[in-house]
C-alpha cells in the first residue's frame, strides 16, 4: 500500500488545521460522551470522492503516523486513500486486528466485527475505533440506547445497516471491558456509539 | 468575563501543544469516554509547569480548548489561588480564550481538589488535575499488580481496607479521594476531592475528564454515568457536614474552609467555592461575619 | 492576610517573578555572568543539564543554568520543557563509540589494553585542597597539558573487541529489523521494560538517585560485584540519512562518556558462564553518572532474570522514581494549597479524638 502519490490530484484539507481539527474534535468528543446524539460537521472541508464530509473531517482530526488505519476495499487505491495518506500520514494496514481505526463505507461487505481488535484485558483502549459511513443517520429501523452518557434512553434509527448488524453491536457490548467503539457518519453528520452503550432492538 | 488578549506573534503553537500531541491526547480522551473509569495511558509531554502542578489537566485543556471557549480555573474551589491564577493566565495567553470566574458561564472548568457547588450543565466540561490516578496505589505500590486488578475486576483489597477502617474506627475513615465504582465495573479515584463532592459525580450533565500528567493517565466519567462511592450496607457512605454555616454568605450546604483568625482558637468557616459564595452575597445572603475583610476580596482583580 | 487572601494573586505572581530575577542577578556591582562563560567554565554543569535534559545543545544548557541561578534540576526542567516543543526531523544512525576520538580512556580490568590507558582530564588524582589562586581576581594561570601521553591509535579497540576472541564477555548483539526503540518522551512507561526503555530512563535519570542506588548495590543491596571494564570520553560523529539523499551524511559530533561495567555471570542450563555487562552513556563528561547508570543497568538485568530483591534491582521502583523533573515537581507540589484536604483531615481527627475521649472516659468509669 505505498504507491506513489499524485500530489496534483490531492484536494486540500482544513484551511486552518489547528482551528478546524479542534472544532471537529469537540463535536466528536460530545458524540462519544452522549451516544446517539447527532452533530453537524458542515463547517469541515470537502472530502475526496468516496468519502462524506464528516468522514473526511474525522480522518483529518484523528488519524496520523501513530495510528494504523484499515480502509475498506472500496476506498483502497482511490483518491480517498491518497488524500488520507497525504494529509494524515497514516500507515495503512490490511490487517483489521492491527487497526487503530477502520474506515468503512460499505458496511455490507465489511468483515464481521469480531475481525477487528477488541483490546486486551489490561489495555482495553487498544481496540479498533470503527468509522462507518452510512447513507443517513435517521430513517432506519429504530433501536433504543441506554448506558453512560444517556440520561434515560435515546432512540437511534441509522439507515442502511445490513441485517444482523445490531446483534453484532449487542455482542460487542456484552464483552465490556473489551470492545469496539463506533463513529457513524452520513453526509455532514456524525454520531457515536461506545462499547458501553446497551442497544435494545424494538420488539426484543 | 475578561476579553482575550491579542497576541500578534506566537513563539508556540495555539494552546501550546503541537497538533500531533493534541491528536494523541484526543484519541485517549475518546477511549477514556468509551470505557468509563478506565485509566488510559497517554504519552504525557513535559509541560512548562512542574509535574504535580496540573500538567495532566493542562494537557487535557490544551487538547480540547478553542477560541470560542470560556475558561475557568479553580484550585481548592477558589478562582483566586495562586496556581489557578497562573494556569488561567497561561491559557489566556496561549489560547486567546476568554476567562471567567462564573461557574455557569464557563464551557471548560479546570479544577484541583473540588467540584463547584453550582450544578453543571450539558455542554460543560470539567477537567480534574490528578496527582495519583490509581485508587489502589495506597494499598499496592506496583503498577503491574494494580493494572491486573482492574483487568480482572479484583477489588477485594479495597473492600478489605474499608472493612479494616470500620473495625478500627467504627466508620470508614476516608476523607478525600474516596474510592468510587463506575458503572459497577471500574474502581476509580475521583482525584483528591473531598468525599463531600463524590455525590456530584454521578449522573452529572457535564463531561468529567481526569488528567494525570506525571503518571501519564487519562480517564473519564461521561455525563449521566453511574458513580457509586464504596460503602457497606450497615455503614453507608456519608459526606462531611459542618455545625457552622458560611460566615460570609450564610450557606448551610457548601464545603467550608476553616480560617484561623487569631492564636487563641478563634475560627471562621467560609465557602471553599469562592464564586458560589460571592454569588450568594451578591444576591443578598449574609452570614454572621458578612462584613469581614475576606468578603471584600472578590471585588479585587484576581 | 497575604497568603490566605490570595486575591491579587496575579500581582503577587508578577512580583515574585521580578524578585526572583533580582535575586538571580545578585549584586549589580559584580559583572553579569555571560552564558558563554558558563558554557566554557562551568562545562560540567552544562554537561549534566544536557544529559538529564535529553537535549544536546551547550548554548541552551548554559542559558538554562544561568536562568535557573545555578539550580541544576531546575535547569534540566527548563531544557526538557523546551525540548518537548521541538519538531522531529528523524532519527540519526546509532553513534559508533568504537570510532570515538578518545580524550580519556581507562580500564580497571587490565593493566594495559590495546589503545592503552589514557588518563585525560579528570578529578581522580587531584588532592581536594581548595585552590585559593582561583579565588584571586583576573586570569587564572593555565599551563598546557604535558605531552606525557602518546597520541593513540584510532579507532581505539572497545572492551568488547578485547574480549571477543575468548567469548568471555557477552557480545553486542545487533538485532536486524528491530522495531524502532521505545521512546519515553512519546509513550508512557510500560512493564516489564525492554532494555531500550530502561537505558533511556536511566540516561535521563537523576545522577544523585542513580549514584545512591549504585552505591547501595555495592554495599550488598542487590550486589552484582561490578568491575569497571572501560570508561571512555571523547567525540563521536553523528550521521543521518536524509530521505532526499538516501545515504548517510555527518551532521555534527557529540561529546560522550561511555562506561562498560562487567560482572561475573554463573551461566545457566544452556548458557556458559561469562562476564555480563552493564552499560552507561551520557552526553558530555558525566563520569559519575555513566558509572552509576552502568551499575544500575546491570542490577536491573537480574530483575529481568527474576532475581530481584533489592531496591536497585526493582525495575518499577527504579524507573518510576529516577526522573528528577517528575520527582521534583511532585515533592514540591506539596507547597500548593491543600486546605480543602486539610479541612477534611481536621474533621476526621477531631471526630477520632472525641471517640477516643469517650472510650477513655468509659473505661475509667468502668474501672472505678
Amino acid at each position: 500500500m505505498s504507491a506513489v502519490l499524485d500530489l496534483a490530484a490531492i484536494a486540500p484539507a482544513f484551511p486552518d488545521p489547528t482551528r478546524g481539527s479542534q472544532a471537529v474534535f469537540r463535536k466528536v468528543m460530545e458524540a462519544m460522551a452522549r451516544p446517539g446524539v447527532i452533530h453537524d460537521l458542515g463547517f469541515a472541508p470537502d472530502a475526496p470522492q468516496g468519502l462524506d464530509r464528516a468522514a473526511g473531517a474525522i480522518a483529518l482530526t484523528l488519524f496520523d503516523f501513530e495510528t494504523q488505519v484499515w480502509l475498506d476495499p472500496a476506498l483502497r487505491g482511490g483518491t480517498a486513500e491518497g488524500w488520507i495518506r497525504f494529509h494524515c500520514g497514516a500507515p495503512l494496514t490490511a490487517d483489521p486486528m492491527a487497526a487503530a481505526f477502520a474506515l468503512i463505507t460499505e458496511l455490507g461487505s465489511a468483515p464481521e466485527l469480531t475481525a477487528f481488535n477488541m483490546g486486551d484485558a489490561k489495555y482495553p483502549d487498544r481496540s479498533t475505533t470503527l468509522v462507518i459511513q452510512l447513507p443517513a443517520l435517521e430513517g432506519g429501523a429504530p433501536v433504543v440506547l441506554t448506558g453512560p452518557g444517556i440520561k434515560t434512553e435515546m432512540a437511534l434509527a441509522l439507515a442502511g445497516l445490513p441485517d444482523g448488524f445490531w446483534a453484532q453491536v449487542q455482542a460487542n457490548h456484552e464483552q465490556f471491558q473489551f470492545g469496539l467503539d463506533f463513529i457513524f457518519v452520513a453526509g455532514d453528520r456524525v454520531t457515536a456509539l461506545p462499547r458501553s452503550t446497551r442497544v435494545t432492538i424494538k420488539g426484543d | 468575563m475578561t476579553a482575550r488578549p491579542n497576541e500578534p506573534e506566537r513563539y508556540y503553537n495555539y494552546a501550546y501543544l503541537d497538533e500531533q500531541t493534541k491528536r494523541m491526547i484526543r484519541r485517549a480522551i475518546l477511549k477514556a469516554l468509551a470505557i468509563p473509569g478506565y485509566q488510559a495511558p497517554f504519552g504525557s509531554r513535559e509541560m512548562p509547569v512542574p509535574y504535580g502542578w496540573g500538567t495532566g489537566g493542562i494537557q487535557l485543556t490544551a487538547a480540547i480548548i478553542g477560541p470560542d471557549d470560556v475558561y475557568k480555573c479553580i484550585d481548592q474551589g477558589a478562582d483566586d489561588t495562586t496556581n489557578a491564577v497562573s494556569i488561567r493566565r497561561f491559557f489566556a495567553q496561549v489560547a486567546d480564550v476568554a476567562t471567567t470566574e462564573d461557574t455557569g458561564e464557563a464551557t471548560i472548568i479546570q479544577t484541583r481538589h473540588r467540584i463547584p457547588e453550582k450544578g453543571l450543565t450539558e455542554g460543560q466540561v470539567l477537567i480534574f488535575q490528578v496527582p495519583q490516578p490509581e485508587p489502589l496505589r495506597g494499598l499496592e505500590a506496583r503498577e503491574t499488580e494494580t493494572r491486573a486488578m482492574h483487568a480482572y475486576e479484583e477489588y477485594g483489597l479495597q473492600y478489605v481496607s474499608l472493612y479494616e477502617s470500620v473495625s478500627t474506627h467504627g466508620y470508614i475513615a476516608s476523607t478525600v479521594g474516596y474510592p468510587t465504582m463506575i458503572e459497577e465495573r471500574y474502581l476509580m479515584s475521583p482525584s483528591p476531592i473531598p468525599k463531600f463532592d463524590n455525590p456530584k459525580m454521578g449522573d452529572n450533565p457535564a463531561i468529567l475528564l481526569f488528567g494525570a500528567g506525571r503518571e501519564k493517565r487519562i480517564y473519564a466519567v461521561p455525563p449521566y454515568t453511574n458513580v457509586r462511592s464504596l460503602d457497606f450496607e450497615d455503614h453507608p457512605f456519608e459526606t462531611q457536614t459542618w455545625e457552622e454555616d458560611c460566615a460570609l454568605c450564610g450557606a448551610t450546604e457548601s464545603y467550608l474552609d476553616e480560617v484561623v483568625l487569631d492564636d487563641s482558637g478563634d475560627r471562621m468557616f467560609v465557602c471553599s467555592d469562592s464564586n458560589f459564595c460571592a454569588d450568594r452575597r451578591a444576591a443578598g445572603h449574609a452570614g454572621p461575619m458578612a462584613g469581614h475583610q475576606l468578603a471584600a476580596l472578590d471585588k479585587e482583580p484576581a | 492576610m497575604a497568603y490566605v487572601a490570595v486575591k491579587g494573586g496575579e500581582r503577587a505572581i508578577t512580583n515574585a517573578h521580578r524578585w526572583l530575577a533580582e535575586d538571580r542577578r545578585g549584586d549589580v556591582a559584580i559583572p553579569e555572568i555571560e552564558t558563554d562563560q558558563i558554557r566554557e567554565q562551568l562545562s560540567l554543569s552544562v554537561d549534566r543539564v544536557m544529559s538529564e535534559g535529553s537535549c544536546y545543545d551547550r548554548d541552551l544548557a548554559a542559558l538554562a543554568v544561568k536562568q535557573a541561578g545555578g539550580d541544576l534540576p531546575e535547569a534540566i526542567f527548563l531544557m526538557r520543557a523546551y525540548r518537548t516543543t521541538l519538531p522531529r526531523f528523524g532519527a540519526s544512525l546509532p553513534v559508533e563509540t568504537g570510532q570515538m576520538a578518545v580524550r580519556r580512556r581507562i580500564s580497571a580490568a587490565f593493566k594495559d589494553i590495546p589503545g592503552g590507558q589514557l588518563l585525560g582530564p579528570t578529578f581522580d588524582y587531584t588532592h581536594r585542597l581548595l585552590d585559593f589562586t582561583l579565588a584571586a581576581n583576573g586570569e587564572t594561570p593555565v599551563e598546557g597539558a604535558l605531552e606525557a601521553e602518546e597520541a593513540q591509535a584510532y579507532p581505539m579497540a572497545t572492551i568488547a573487541s578485547v574480549f571477543a576472541h575468548e567469548d568471555l564477555l557477552e557480545p553486542d548483539v545487533r538485532t536486524e529489523d528491530a522495531p524502532a526503540p521505545f521512546d519515553l518522551t512519546r509513550e508512557p512507561m510500560a512493564f516489564p521494560a525492554g532494555r531500550d526503555q530502561r537505558l533511556q530512563a536511566l540516561a535521563r535519570g537523576d545522577e544523585g538517585f542513580l549514584l545512591s542506588l549504585a552505591y547501595s548495590s555495592q554495599r550488598g543491596w542487590g550486589s552484582t560485584h561490578p568491575l569497571c571494564a572501560e570508561i571512555r570520553l571523547g567525540e563521536v560523529a553523528v550521521e543521518f540519512i536524509p530521505d532526499e539523499l538516501g545515504f548517510a551524511i555527518e551532521i555534527g559530533d557529540l561529546t560522550l562518556t561511555e562506561c562498560q561495567m562487567i560482572s561475573t555471570y554463573g551461566g545457566g542450563i544452556d548458557t556458559a558462564p561469562q562476564f555480563a555487562r552493564g552499560y552507561g552513556l551520557t552526553f558530555g563528561h558525566c563520569e559519575r553518572k555513566a558509572m552509576s547508570m552502568a551499575i544500575v543497568d546491570r542490577a536491573l538485568r537480574d530483575a529481568a532474570a527474576g532475581e530481584a530483591s533489592a531496591p536497585c534491582q526493582d525495575e518499577e521502583f527504579v524507573l518510576y522514581h529516577s526522573d528528577n523533573v517528575e520527582a521534583s515537581g511532585f515533592v514540591q507540589h506539596l507547597k500548593l494549597p491543600h486546605y480543602v484536604d486539610f479541612q477534611a483531615d481536621l474533621q476526621l481527627i477531631r471526630r477520632q479524638r472525641r471517640d477516643y475521649a469517650e472510650r477513655a472516659a468509659a473505661m475509667k468509669e468502668a474501672a472505678e
